[in-house]
């Protein structure tokens, strides 16, 4: 925990700035560094959390871009490329060509059966992924700090309440209950007889992420909120007439970054692979939306014919989910050195 | 002790009785005919009629609730015959009692589950213990190395993979199966051996990962410092001092873990094509089996919430401070 009232001492670590004498007379100018600076110093010094966060800003670069690349590349992620060109597929509907058809014109090859274009099946699928996962992160961020602090400052019964209703999501099985609780969300949203929209599964799939996804950090939050409640600092504030609202936000939430940032960068790369597990299922997003997970799935199916279409989708989705987590561990060193693991 | 387990106990009926509540009221709520979708895809008036009657559809939700929760501690009648206690309702879509499903599903699961613990409980903690042993040394690091890659990567990717390098790809291994040991012990481990060896994979990477992790902080305690300048030996430190404050975590995660994988892992039975829980839960979803998703769901419910209370009970052996308060 950083404590706002301590002033950073000036060491070889780099928590201070040693700026130039103006002239050769005065001695160096120490001039202290906020924590934000002092993170982000701590940070660019780790050459593993550069090169994973440097992944994971092309990642989502890619993502960003994918109408863009896809208008350069020439095709697009929902074309039948093998059937408009029956020398594509042939009749049981595997690629002609080696290695799952890839060639100058396919990339990364072509899917079997519907014969789509595999690169760009990927950089779609990565959109839908990214989407949800960062959404997702958004909303169980803000859900957990609210009902975190709330539990935490307020205490009593209210605490008691959010604690035994954490405790009662927490033992939730909670594969068969983001399953489950699909169709209920689904339900909800539209009558059963409308066709479904389009944002449907999106919207669906971030709820039901989002509804069991918010306590582990609510837990952590009313921990530290409880230890940080006792704190004289807090009760300074109290004593010279704060409201609760300015405590909350002042004096309590500056303190409450690093576990709340931590976290949700953890947090991410568990959405995009629960996201891709719903979807391996044949729970989550649906045909058309390219989706990483439904890729994974319909590649386990032609496993014995060509790993090919399972090496894109795994890979990738290995690559992000290790450089993601490399980022958070990353993250949580620059913000708590003295857990340097 | 006791105390503190008979409290946990009456603790972990509540939240039991919550849940099945919740998930009778969610599934059974929904805005959609569950006589309807419990009737299957050739369904006469008449069966639907039947099904409505036995599902006591007329009733308010709570007292089907009631009926539905006194059925599993004194058993129940249906029109297709008596069902015993414990019963969890009978599935229309299988034709089957719930509770005889569950019981013919399970082996697998625990099968799947005993196997992978046992190994990845062995090496994730003594490889973690080694590398938080040797930190910053070379061993260390290619063990986190190796552990953080291992962890990333997810069992509907590993799974394939696995099956394509051991099986497809050169036949070294058998397809995924189930074969009950009582019948051939043999075929039961070959048929479970690469869901193990995939499992185990995974789940030693997160262990090796938490072990280290809980094993670097213990050590950077005050008392473990004591302990040194006091004189203790290395050894003695580290096993009898850090050890004992990281079994803690782990003991608490591994509790947490262990019921989780045994009410069912859905992906990893989908990848193997295993019958276990989790397979039938997704199964019972996609047949909009509601009543047999209950069953699953307060099944693996009561699992977690079982191994919770042993979790706790073995915390507080392991750390008086738990068990005084």
């Amino acid at each position: 925990m950083t404590n706002p009232t301590k002033a950073p001492e000036a060491d070889e670590l780099g928590t201070a700035d040693t700026l130039a004498p103006t002239d050769a007379a005065s001695a160096p100018v120490f001039r202290g560094l906020s924590p934000g600076k002092l993170m982000w110093r701590r940070f660019l010094r780790d050459r593993t959390g550069v090169v994973s966060a440097a992944i994971v800003l092309l990642f989502i670069l890619i993502a960003v871009c994918a109408p863009l690349i896809s208008m350069i590349y020439g095709k697009d992620p929902g074309t039948h490329y093998g059937q408009e060109d029956v020398t594509l597929l042939t009749d049981s509907g595997l690629p002609t060509g080696p290695n799952g058809g890839i060639s100058a014109d396919f990339w990364f090859g072509v899917e079997p059966g519907l014969g789509r274009d595999v690169f760009m099946q990927l950089i779609y699928g990565m959109r839908t992924s990214l989407f949800i996962a960062f959404l997702t992160s958004v909303l169980t961020t803000a859900l957990g700090v609210m009902i975190g602090i709330a539990a935490g400052y307020l205490g009593g019964k209210i605490d008691y309440f959010i604690g035994r209703v954490i405790d009662i999501l927490m033992s939730f099985p909670s594969q068969i209950f983001l399953i489950a609780t699909m169709p209920i969300v689904v339900s909800l949203l539209v009558a059963s007889n409308e066709s479904q929209p389009v944002w449907l599964p999106f919207v669906s799939v971030t709820i039901v992420l989002t509804l069991l996804g918010w306590m582990g950090l609510a837990r952590i939050l009313r921990a530290t909120t409880l230890s940080l409640r006792e704190r004289e600092f807090i009760e300074a504030a109290k004593v010279t007439g704060a409201s609760p609202l300015r405590i909350i936000f002042k004096e309590l939430l500056p303190n409450l970054w690093t576990p709340i940032l931590v976290q949700s960068t953890l947090a991410l790369p568990a959405f995009v692979t629960a996201e891709a597990g719903l979807s391996y299922l044949g729970v989550g997003v649906g045909e058309p939306t390219p989706d990483w997970g439904r890729m994974i799935a319909l590649a386990a199916d032609y496993l014995r014919t060509d790993v090919t279409f399972l090496l894109f989708p795994g890979l990738a989705m290995v690559l992000f989910v290790l450089a993601f987590n490399l980022l958070g561990d990353s993250v949580r060193d620059a913000f708590d050195p003295k857990t340097k693991r | 002790m006791l105390r503190f387990l008979v409290r946990r106990s009456l603790g972990a009926l509540v939240i039991l009785l919550v849940i099945s509540m919740v998930t009778f009221e969610l599934f059974f709520a929904i805005p959609q005919d569950p006589a309807r979708l419990s009737c299957g895809k050739v369904c006469t008036p008449e069966n639907l009629a039947l099904i409505r009657h036995s599902m006591g559809l007329d009733e308010s939700t709570i007292m089907q609730f009631w009926h539905w929760f006194s059925g599993i501690f004194t058993g129940r009648d249906y029109s297709v015959g008596h069902c015993d206690a414990p019963c969890f309702g009978y599935s229309f879509v299988k034709q089957e009692m719930i509770t005889d499903v569950l019981l013919d599903r399970f082996p697998t699961t625990l099968s799947l589950t005993f196997g992978s613990v046992v190994v990845f409980l062995l090496f994730g903690v003594g490889t973690g213990m080694l590398a938080a042993h040797k930190q910053g040394k070379p061993a260390d690091k290619i063990a986190s190395s190796a552990s953080l890659i291992a962890s990333s990567m997810q069992i509907y990717v590993a799974g394939p993979l696995a099956l394509y390098v051991f099986v497809y790809a050169t036949d070294w291994l058998k397809q995924p199966a189930y074969i009950p040991i009582t019948e051939d012990p043999i075929a039961w481990f070959s048929g479970l051996l690469v869901p193990w060896i995939v499992l185990s994979l995974i789940w030693t990477a997160n262990y090796t990962r938490m072990t280290r992790s809980s094993m670097v902080e213990q050590l950077s305690e005050d008392y473990v410092r004591t302990a040194r300048a006091k004189g203790m030996t290395g050894r003695s430190v580290f096993l009898r001092f850090a050890w004992r404050g990281a079994m803690g975590t782990i003991v608490t995660v591994f509790g947490i873990d262990l019921g989780t994988l045994l009410g069912g892992a859905i992906i990893t039975e989908t990848v193997f094509g295993l019958h276990g829980l989790g397979e039938l839960a997704i199964r019972a979803y996609f047949d909009s089996d509601l009543s047999m998703l209950v069953g699953v769901t307060l099944v693996a419910a009561t699992l977690i919430v079982v191994f919770n209370i042993i979790v706790d009970a073995a915390y507080a052996l392991i750390d008086p401070r738990i068990r005084l308060a």
